[in-house]
């Protein structure tokens, strides 16, 4: 059993815009790349070229269909890492003290030197967001980028998450939601942003910001039927109100002639 | 426990130091941050600086270090010791490999160079490799357009100087609807997900039109799931909508279109149909302030739209009179299309009216004046925020070409081309059709083509044909099955050369084409082409080389291998010449340099090229004396000039401060990596909209080389060059159609925007659904290896099978299914997709693989559940009992009718894998290893 800290400083993390996630796995594969070369062991591959390559993820994207009641099915992007939680099950429930939650920003790390990949906190977490590395035989999870967002030999504008500097549609957002003020708890207050799975208490500190509705196009027919309302029935007519359109254009000063 | 925390350092060392090229992962060409570490690729990024990417990058290219440490990639030149199919080869040296291609090429330059047949696939630098064709003095060169996209850029180039993607984008920072036709998760990728990042962060609209909704089709803010095929009836009902409510710009369209251009009426005569013209050739328009006819470009003239002009007993009518009867036609009335177009009438009004509310409610205005061609000087830029995006799923099917004009002609009808808010062009566009080049043919023994091999017609005149009529090209290019074929049809080249049809061709040079597995219509018939022999036991297609840095399942069927580097180790530009990287606000173009070099004896193509033209002593390539003029692709990319002062790179030419223009500079290269690895010139202020008319815009375009002299002109509403061949059908003219294409010709070639079913001709009563593909985002256009991080996402490809199919057909998700086209049948798994248009079935393309290609496992899913839907399609239609058998094409412009795929849908017993199976092939590089741990640093 590891202790939570009291209470964080900040509470870092993720903003992700489901109106906006095309789905398109680049976070996904940043991830990857950085988190490879990066905090701690490589994130490896088993038969990366084989019948079942399975690799080490700390981020990825699924896909849902929904279906409303009225309207057509839709498909939901949806990308899932570590929610670093305020009462964070998998840190709780470690035993050696390797998994746990820093104090200075919220984020939740493995020390992996004394993680001994007995896969009790991938047990715990609820969102699936933890893998056990099959080749180092260490748990990983999203380290919220910390040797990044701190890093001096980045440029300022670099200190954020790679899945966040990477992310070619803007839908991931980086802040401290423990900041009111802070852009990213102002896009949660102006978007309706949600946890998830909020009844489990594990208070998650990322948040999605849900998909505006969808598909109200032909609701909206009556308000927009004005802007159809003919000018002419056939072709003549059509000419006819050409020239009288026309007139009114000839009148108008459009510049320096 | 108690809460205790670790020392950690949050600070790391990221890399040794980071170098600056430009991705090949995909068509979008980013600008990436290649971290090195001990002189190794460590992590790649985006660069933020760079005009096409701006620090963003995608999967595929976060993906790129996996490309580099592939298993598959080719280590050696190889020549073939099995038969062609087997995969068995032997390594040889460069010098072995180069002498036997010029053996074989020396012979057909001296005495019939168009028996060489050069096609260049996913080739960035067509505007070299085309130079290299030309000089070789071949006609048979062309990329992969043909089965690409090619209708919408023609359409686009022949309607308004330009299309969508390299031509030209939304006005991200300004539009406030944004509607998206037919895109496939694809074209291009970075730069649609920003702009639709930007739309939706101010809360503008997104609509996608698409017969499935994934990618950005699931963001859209509505969706309208149109049956494949039929998105030019819906524009054209659109534009019938919109022109009965009058929601037209006529400002715009007097001022900058064809639309007040008259029309001669003179039935039965050579000219009927054509724009009346005075003796210099201008098209004439009435003058509302007299009435009189005057050039269009004559200053003060205000063209009057609607204006009849009677001389000689005959009645003119203006463009916009004939657009009138045909678009106002209940025909196109919603009611009319809905059932067709699988979209319900009030949708469709929804939508008109949408736009009908942006484009003219929602105006914006711009405090910037501008002064037009006319030399009439403009306060303000008017806007109206809609704008439009399509590719290649409009533009693959046999009625793309006018499918694409029908969009254009939509955009210009509301006058939101070039205007704020609306679609704007990227530099070296707009250009009108006419400042093309024009495709040239004329080969002889050891001399250079007459000219640039692909181009715009403007008439029959322009075909590319014999003396005798038949045509000059080996894909037929440009012949009356397909007239205005502007990037040439690549999927043609192995099934007439096969069939010696119009001739016979000695070599097939191929380039990063897979034309053995995925990028070939028929696959099967097309490896029996490239594997049947004649009487005496050779090959039909006696020789192929072919250039890849991959084991791909086309390097099996190739005769001489030329393994090719990858995108990180070697020189390449992108350049203005070409398919440039440009921003509607400026001009850029860009480098690739070896950021590593290659651990093995490959080499990058074009250097390639350089050496086998230097052997060849090509002109171009070699001085009088026969000298080699370039030593390699990167000296060439320095000294050569296409004109004098434009060469293939547009930046820091002369001494340094040439923008366009300049003498070769020796130190270019290096000032392109001193930037980041690419140069960008700014459009000024007064020149960024309206760009075909603004005199500013023209002014600064010949200022740094893009054109010699101002080109201002028309948007064509009417396309006069299909009315010519439309003539030539009816008989005018010397060039003549055969006969059998006059009445195919005189029905789709209308020089207005139409639409015709093109499910007759696929058995579409028989035959009720349409299958489709896309390529999912994290592999769109990523030929290569098939990558161990993107294969972990991607390695699967069920057909996608929409809910009422699912019932009818009693499957359920896992089942197999057997699907039927006319010309044959697959079996392959299924998994039930809802938000899908109810009568179409789709799935990734190009996941399926050949066991052994790839370096992959035999059992790898790609292999085993993998599939193509390629099996089913043919490049010629079914037979329609005539006799005749047709191209499976576009008839205006020969592209690919992929997506024109009629199939049925059965359940099936599940078979060990995949059907059609195929026999493994011999792979030339191995296997891939079993465990992956990739990492530099400590």
């Amino acid at each position: 059993m590891t202790l939570l800290p009291d209470r964080t400083e900040k509470k870092l993390g993720l903003v992700i815009d489901l109106d906006t996630c095309v789905g398109c796995h680049a976070c996904v594969v940043s991830c990857k790349g950085w988190n490879t070369e990066n905090y701690g062991a490589p994130l490896s591959d088993q038969d990366p070229y084989g019948a079942d390559p399975s690799g080490t993820f700390l981020n990825r994207v699924h896909s849902y269909e929904v279906q409303p009641e009225t309207g057509p099915a839709q498909l939901i992007h949806f990308p899932k890492s570590c929610l670093h939680c305020d009462d964070a099950p998998c840190a709780t429930v470690c035993p050696t003290g390797a998994s746990y939650k820093r104090v200075e920003d919220g984020i939740v790390l493995v020390n992996e030197a004394d993680c001994i990949g007995c896969g009790l906190c991938a047990w715990a977490c609820p969102y699936g967001a933890r893998e056990m590395d099959a080749a180092e035989k260490v748990m990983k999870k999203c380290t919220l980028c910390v040797d990044r967002i701190y890093n001096d030999n980045l440029p300022e504008e670099d200190r954020v998450p790679a899945c966040v500097r990477t992310c070619p549609s803007g839908a991931r957002h980086f802040g401290d939601l423990g900041d009111p003020d802070s852009d990213v708890s102002q896009l949660v207050a102006a978007r309706g942003g949600m946890d998830l799975m909020p009844e489990l208490g594990t208070k998650p500190v990322n948040k999605y910001l849900p998909p505006r509705p969808k598909d109200g196009l032909d609701r909206d027919i009556d308000v927009l039927a004005p802007w159809l309302a003919p000018v002419a029935e056939d072709p003549k007519g059509f000419l006819g109100w050409l020239d009288r359109a026309l007139g009114k254009i000839d009148g108008k000063t459009t510049g320096g002639r | 426990m108690a809460h205790r925390q670790p020392q950690i350092d949050l600070s790391p060392k990221v890399s040794d130091e980071v170098r600056k090229t430009t991705c090949y992962m995909c068509a979008c060409r980013c600008g990436i941050n290649v971290h090195m570490k001990d002189g190794r690729v460590a992590y790649i990024e985006g660069n933020r600086d760079h005009p096409v990417n701006k620090g963003v990058l995608c999967a595929k290219g976060s993906a790129g270090i996996m490309q580099v440490n592939a298993p598959s990639r080719l280590r050696a030149p190889l020549r073939r010791v099995g038969p062609r199919g087997s995969g068995e080869f032997e390594e040889i040296t460069w010098d072995e490999a180069l002498d036997l291609a010029v053996s074989w090429l020396e012979p057909i330059r001296k005495t019939a160079p168009e028996k060489l047949a050069f096609f260049t696939g996913r080739d960035q630098s067509q505007s070299f490799t085309s130079f290299w064709a030309q000089n070789f003095g071949t006609p048979n060169y062309a990329a992969h357009g043909g089965f690409c996209s090619v209708n919408m850029a023609a359409a686009g180039i022949y309607t308004m100087g330009g299309a969508f993607w390299e031509f030209g984008q939304p006005d991200w920072d300004h539009t406030k609807l944004f509607i998206l036709f037919g895109v496939a998760e694809d074209h291009d990728s970075n730069p649609i997900k920003m702009g639709i990042g930007k739309i939706k962060a101010r809360g503008a609209k997104v609509v996608g039109v698409n017969p499935i909704r994934t990618g950005y089709n699931a963001v859209a803010d509505d969706w309208v799931g149109i049956t494949p095929g039929t998105d030019g009836l819906l524009i054209l009902s659109l534009i019938h909508v919109l022109m009965k409510a009058g929601k037209i710009d006529l400002d715009y369209l007097a001022r900058y279109t064809n639309a007040p251009c008259l029309v001669i009426d003179n039935p039965g005569a050579a000219d009927h149909g054509l724009l009346l013209r005075d003796d210099a050739g201008k098209t004439l328009v009435i003058d509302r302030a007299n009435g009189e006819p005057m050039p269009f470009d004559r200053p003060g003239v205000r063209p009057d739209l609607g204006a009849t002009y009677e001389v000689g007993g005959r009645t003119y009518r203006t463009v916009m009179a004939h657009m009138a009867d045909k678009y106002l036609d209940p025909a196109y009335a919603p009611e009319a299309v809905a059932d067709r177009c699988g979209v319900p009438a009030g949708k469709i009004r929804a939508l008109a009216a949408e736009i009908a509310r942006v484009a003219f409610d929602e105006a914006i205005t711009l405090n910037q004046s501008w002064t037009d061609f006319r030399g009439e000087t403009h306060a303000t830029m008017t806007g109206r925020p809609v704008s439009f995006h399509a590719m290649r799923g409009i533009s693959a099917h046999a009625n793309g070409f006018q499918t694409a004009r029908a969009l254009h002609v939509l955009q210009i009808l509301l006058g939101t081309v070039e205007v704020p808010g609306g679609f704007r062009f990227k530099p070296p566009y707009p250009k009108p059709p006419e400042a093309h080049p024009k495709p040239h043919c004329k080969s002889q023994p050891n001399a250079a083509l007459n000219g640039p091999h692909l181009g715009f017609v403007h008439g029959p005149a322009d075909l590319a044909l014999k003396d005798d009529g038949s045509p000059a090209r080996i894909d037929k290019a440009f012949t009356w099955e397909n007239p205005m074929s502007a990037h040439g049809l690549m999927h043609m080249v192995i099934s007439n050369a096969h069939s010696g049809d119009p001739y016979r061709i000695d070599t097939l040079f191929l380039y990063m084409a897979n034309m053995s597995w995925n990028s070939s219509m028929n696959t099967r018939g097309v490896i029996d082409m490239l594997t049947d022999t004649d009487a005496n036991g050779d090959y039909v297609i006696p020789r192929i080389i072919y250039s890849d840095a991959y084991s791909s399942e086309m390097v099996a069927y190739a005769d001489l291998i030329l393994p090719d580097t990858t995108y990180l180790e070697r020189h390449d530009c992108i350049s203005l010449l070409d398919r440039p990287i440009c921003e509607a606000d400026a001009a850029a173009d860009a480098i690739r340099w070896p950021v590593v070099e290659p651990d093995r004896d490959v080499r990058g193509f074009q250097t390639v090229l350089v050496q086998l033209a230097n052997r060849l002593k090509l002109p171009g390539f070699t001085d009088d004396a026969g000298q080699p003029k370039y030593e390699d692709y990167a000296d060439y990319m320095i000294r050569h000039e296409r004109r004098p002062g434009v060469g293939p790179l547009a930046g820091w030419r002369g001494n340094g401060d040439g923008e366009g223009r300049g003498a070769p500079n020796p130190d270019q290269l290096d000032r392109y990596i001193e930037n980041g690895g690419f140069w960008v010139g700014h459009v000024p202020d007064g020149a960024l909209y309206y760009k075909p008319w603004n005199t500013a815009y023209q002014d600064w375009a010949v200022q740094i080389g893009l054109y010699d002299a101002p080109l201002p002109y028309l948007f064509n509403l009417w396309c006069e060059p299909l009315r010519r061949f439309q003539l030539a059908a009816e008989g005018h003219g010397d060039r003549q159609p055969p006969d059998h294409l006059r009445a195919r010709i005189k029905a789709a070639f209308d020089p207005l925007p139409i639409w015709y079913d093109t499910a007759p001709d696929n058995h579409g009563a028989e035959f009720t659904v349409t299958a489709l593909t896309q390529r999912p985002m994290a592999m769109y256009h990523s030929w290569g290896t098939q990558n161990a991080w993107l294969r972990q996402i991607h390695g699967h490809n069920p057909l996608y099978v929409p809910t009422k199919i699912m019932r009818e057909a009693g499957l359920e998700d896992g089942d197999w299914a057997r699907v039927t086209s006319p010309h044959g049948a697959i079996t392959v798994p299924v998994l039930e997709m809802a938000a899908l248009n109810g009568n179409t079935v789709w799935t990734w393309n190009a996941i399926g693989k050949r066991k052994g290609a790839w370096a992959l496992d035999e059992g790898a899913p790609e292999a085993t559940k993998g599939f193509l839907l390629n099996h089913l399609i043919h490049e010629l239609l079914p037979a329609k009992g005539d006799g005749l058998r047709w191209a499976n094409s576009d008839p205006i412009t020969g592209q690919a009718a992929w997506f024109d795929l009629k199939v049925r849908i059965e359940r099936a017993e599940a078979p060990a894998e995949s059907q059609p199976a195929f026999p493994p092939i011999t792979s030339p590089v191995g296997k891939g290893p079993k465990d992956l741990k990739w990492k530099l640093g400590t």
